[in-house]
């Protein structure tokens, strides 16, 4: 019963969507103020709708009904209840339920936050997303319908995987949905600035808060992924340029891009139509990324088993609606104002680099992505992008943005000028210098390359203290007055300093990963040993487990390091008492900063005694790693406080129509 | 979702850093660093979208056989991949080559870069002298700010 309600709930948030976008549009055109007040109550129980039927799938999923398909093919009885609660977003269809539940969420935000905004805007704003709504509902509910009941229910149900059962998985996806789909508040915004023909400081001072919002949850989600990928696929690796991380990639470079656009178009009024049309993209790389991920049409890890008419139905959906948007953008984009002028040595110019370097690196993705399927569709030949192809393209351009950040919010608008700028940080300057030579000619083996990464990363590290120190005056006003500048700066500020900051402690983590990352395996009987790093390992011992579904082998490995123990590493090895699956879970020892990664791999029986495969990783600095994303997202969060973004500040008392 | 995972822990299941099997190593270290460097260019035909270095399939293990066996009769790293290249198709190599077919890929990025510095040198060399705001625009400038504040 309760799934037929949340079915029915499902096709009233689609009437409700549609008569949303009806009802704001005939409000707009007629100027009427009740009939666009009904289209936002409308997105309001869109939402509500929406959320009931959410509510409805996870009780299915909780009660283990399996009368319901989709809780029948993937979820099971003896699964823990976090990992039932969460097999709600896990296949296709309770994916897309989650897409319209955060889709219609940010629509009824948007309806209920936007009181500040032109009346004229917000209807359309409204409409937009009412349109998106209806047009993802109603793929939901006649193509991908979550709650369909099964005419014979199965007595269990069909998943008990336990490789899923994992808890940044499990919240992996709510955050990177809501980072997905909140581009398209922002998507929405530019619709109706290029139907309003406005496009100001005031409009983009509207964009900042809710790209900052779904760009931080957004980095957390890509986080949390790149962290299930690094512990759970069992060979240390954290970033493998596949098409699915891709898909996420592309929105984020895309919205970084926009954040930093839209500062020059609300400062310096400068960029409107570039705004405008990274606004139109980064939903649109959204929606590409939910295409991509579902159709099958790309080779992936993460991706194999898909439905290929859900895949025509998703490319239909994602041709017409960016299709739409950036054809009203081709038509109305000549009419949006130049903004302000500036200067060679200005912050605008450096903004511009930021976004011209930005946009080469998401074209550089999409492409590495999308041209196997476009070569061999034009000539027939197959051929594989894969990461050397990102190591040559994607990493100098980002090496560059990278050596250019700190100048940036160091220059004044207009006009900047060099000399104030290299007074300004050639300590931090000189401090990457003596990073670089440093690790140059200490760290063993010796590696230019990594070297230069730890100078980048250093470079960003003291550039944005540099940033703080210029702000605060510190060293140059008295202490009081630094600290009194220190406590009033505006938390924009602050989140810029994080996030920048963020950016600096990933780069150092993934250049020294990368550079000085060791490997080692051996196949060891009890008691052999291997040295992996400045770490000597030494099998110990290995006990049989046996674990709910599963046997398990537990290998006792311990580590020293010049003579004196350090930890005591437990990596298992499971075998699974249906299919016989066997998977690796990993140990992990921290130290400091680095990883030592231990895996056990399988028993082999030669003569003699039995000897175990073990592998061992020394990750330096991988911390940093998965620690540099989290500040960057807490940077966002910081920014997205600031008294002054506050949603609906200064709203206008505008005279009754 | 669910797809994507089970196929990501499949694939845990399946390639686990394979290349790295003592059982399958070249002696010389020199030539094992070699032909490690060489699996990371090379694709797992069967598998979805990992190299050779990476997967445990068959036919990793195979092409590892192959490419170890080359770096041991001191064949050079173009040499072993023109060989996979012959035998397989572009397709092998996890690097695309540079050649006409592939002139947008690579030229691509740089492109974009080229554009938008383009773009950006004509606007600042054609910018005039700053225009005065009129009136009614310094009042609506006045107005907006007050409001964000």
């Amino acid at each position: 019963m309760i799934a037929e309600l949340g079915a029915f709930c499902l096709v009233l948030a689609l009437a409700f969507s549609a008569a949303q976008l009806c009802l704001s549009i005939v409000g707009r055109w007629r100027r009427s103020l009740a009939l666009a007040a009904a289209g936002e109550g409308a997105a309001v129980a869109a939402f509500c709708g929406v959320a009931l039927a959410f509510a409805a799938l996870m009780h299915a999923f909780v009660t283990s009904d399996f009368s319901v398909a989709n809780v029948a093919a993937n979820s099971h009885t003896d699964k823990p209840m976090l990992y039932k609660v969460a097999g709600t977003w896990g296949s296709h269809e309770g994916s897309m339920l989650l897409w319209c539940l955060a889709l219609t969420g940010y629509g009824a935000a948007a309806a209920l936050l936007g009181k500040s905004l032109p009346r004229g805007l917000r209807a359309v704003m409204v409409a937009t997303q009412g349109a998106l709504g209806t047009v993802f509902l109603a793929y939901t509910v006649f193509a991908s319908n979550p709650l369909a009941r099964l005419a014979e229910p199965p007595v269990e149900g069909r998943s008990l995987n336990p490789l899923l059962q994992d808890p940044a998985l499990a919240v992996h996806p709510p955050f990177l949905y809501a980072g997905y789909v909140g581009m398209s508040v922002v998507f929405s915004l530019a619709v109706a600035a290029l139907v309003e023909g406005r496009v100001d400081a005031a409009w983009a001072r509207w964009v900042r808060p809710w790209t900052l919002a779904a760009w931080s949850l957004l980095t957390v989600g890509i986080t949390l992924g790149s962290f299930w990928a690094y512990y759970e696929l069992g060979w240390g690796g954290w970033w493998f340029w596949d098409p699915v991380e891709n898909a996420s990639f592309m929105p984020w470079l895309a919205a970084t891009a926009l954040l930093h656009s839209a500062v020059v178009t609300e400062k310096r009024g400068a960029l409107a139509g570039w705004t405008v049309f990274l606004a139109l993209a980064a939903f649109s790389f959204s929606m590409l990324g939910a295409f991509l991920v579902r159709s099958g049409v790309l080779t992936s890890v993460h991706a194999f088993a898909v439905d290929p008419t859900r895949g025509v139905l998703l490319l239909i959906i994602l041709g017409l609606t960016a299709g739409l948007g950036f054809a009203l953008f081709a038509w109305r984009a000549a009419k949006l104002p130049a903004g302000g002028l500036f200067a060679p040595v200005s912050r605008e110019s450096t903004l511009v680099l930021n976004n011209i370097l930005l946009a080469a690196a998401t074209a550089t993705v999409l492409l590495g992505t999308l041209y196997p399927l476009i070569r061999e569709a034009l000539s027939g030949e197959a051929i594989s992008v894969g990461p050397p192809y990102f190591n040559l393209t994607f990493t100098p351009l980002m090496a560059a943005l990278l050596m250019l950040l700190p100048a940036g919010p160091l220059l004044a608008w207009k006009r900047g000028e060099a000399k104030l700028l290299v007074q300004r940080l050639w300590i931090a300057l000189l401090i990457a210098a003596a990073v670089g030579l440093l690790a140059y000619a200490l760290i063993r083996p010796r590696q230019a390359w990594g070297a230069a990464g730890l100078a980048l990363g250093a470079w960003l590290v003291a550039g944005a203290l540099a940033e703080l120190v210029e702000r605060t005056r510190a060293f140059r006003a008295p202490a009081g007055e630094s600290l009194r500048r220190l406590v009033g700066l505006p938390r924009g500020a602050w989140g810029m300093t994080l996030a920048h900051l963020g950016l600096g402690v990933f780069v150092l983590g993934a250049c020294f990963e990368t550079g000085w990352r060791a490997e080692a395996a051996e196949t060891l009987p009890l008691g052999g040993s291997l040295d992996v790093g400045a770490y000597h390992l030494t099998l110990a011992a290995v006990h049989p487990v046996e674990g709910p579904n599963y046997q398990a082998e537990r290998g006792e490995i311990l580590a020293t390091r010049a003579g004196r123990p350090v930890c005591r590493a437990e990596p298992e090895r499971h075998v699974y008492d249906t299919g016989g699956q066997t998977t690796s879970e990993v140990a992990i020892c921290y130290q400091g900063l680095s990883h030592l990664y231990v895996v056990l791999g399988e028993r082999r029986e030669a003569a003699g005694p039995p000897v175990w495969l073990v592998r061992a990783y020394w990750n330096p600095w991988a911390s940093l790693l998965f620690a540099g994303p989290v500040i960057m997202a807490l940077g966002g969060l910081v920014s997205l406080s600031d008294r002054r973004l506050r949603l609906g500040v200064g709203r206008r008392r505008e005279p009754p129509a | 979702m669910r797809l994507r995972t089970l196929a990501a822990s499949l694939a845990a299941v399946l390639c686990m850093a394979a290349a790295s099997d003592p059982a399958e190593r070249l002696p010389d270290p020199a030539q094992e660093a070699r032909a490690r460097h060489l699996f990371a260019q090379v694709r797992c035909l069967v598998c979805q979208n990992e190299t050779i270095d990476d997967s445990e399939a068959d036919l990793a293990q195979d092409l590892r056989r192959l490419v170890r066996e080359q770096v041991r009769q001191g064949r050079s790293d173009g040499e072993i991949k023109r060989f996979l290249v012959d035998r397989y198709g572009e397709f092998v190599l996890m690097r695309p080559t540079f050649s006409a077919g592939n002139a947008a890929l690579w030229i691509g990025p740089f492109l974009v870069v080229a554009l938008g510095a383009g773009l950006l040198l004509v606007r600042l060399r054609n910018r005039g002298p700053e225009p005065e705001l009129d009136d009614e625009a310094a009042e609506r400038l006045r107005r907006l700010t007050d409001e964000a504040l």
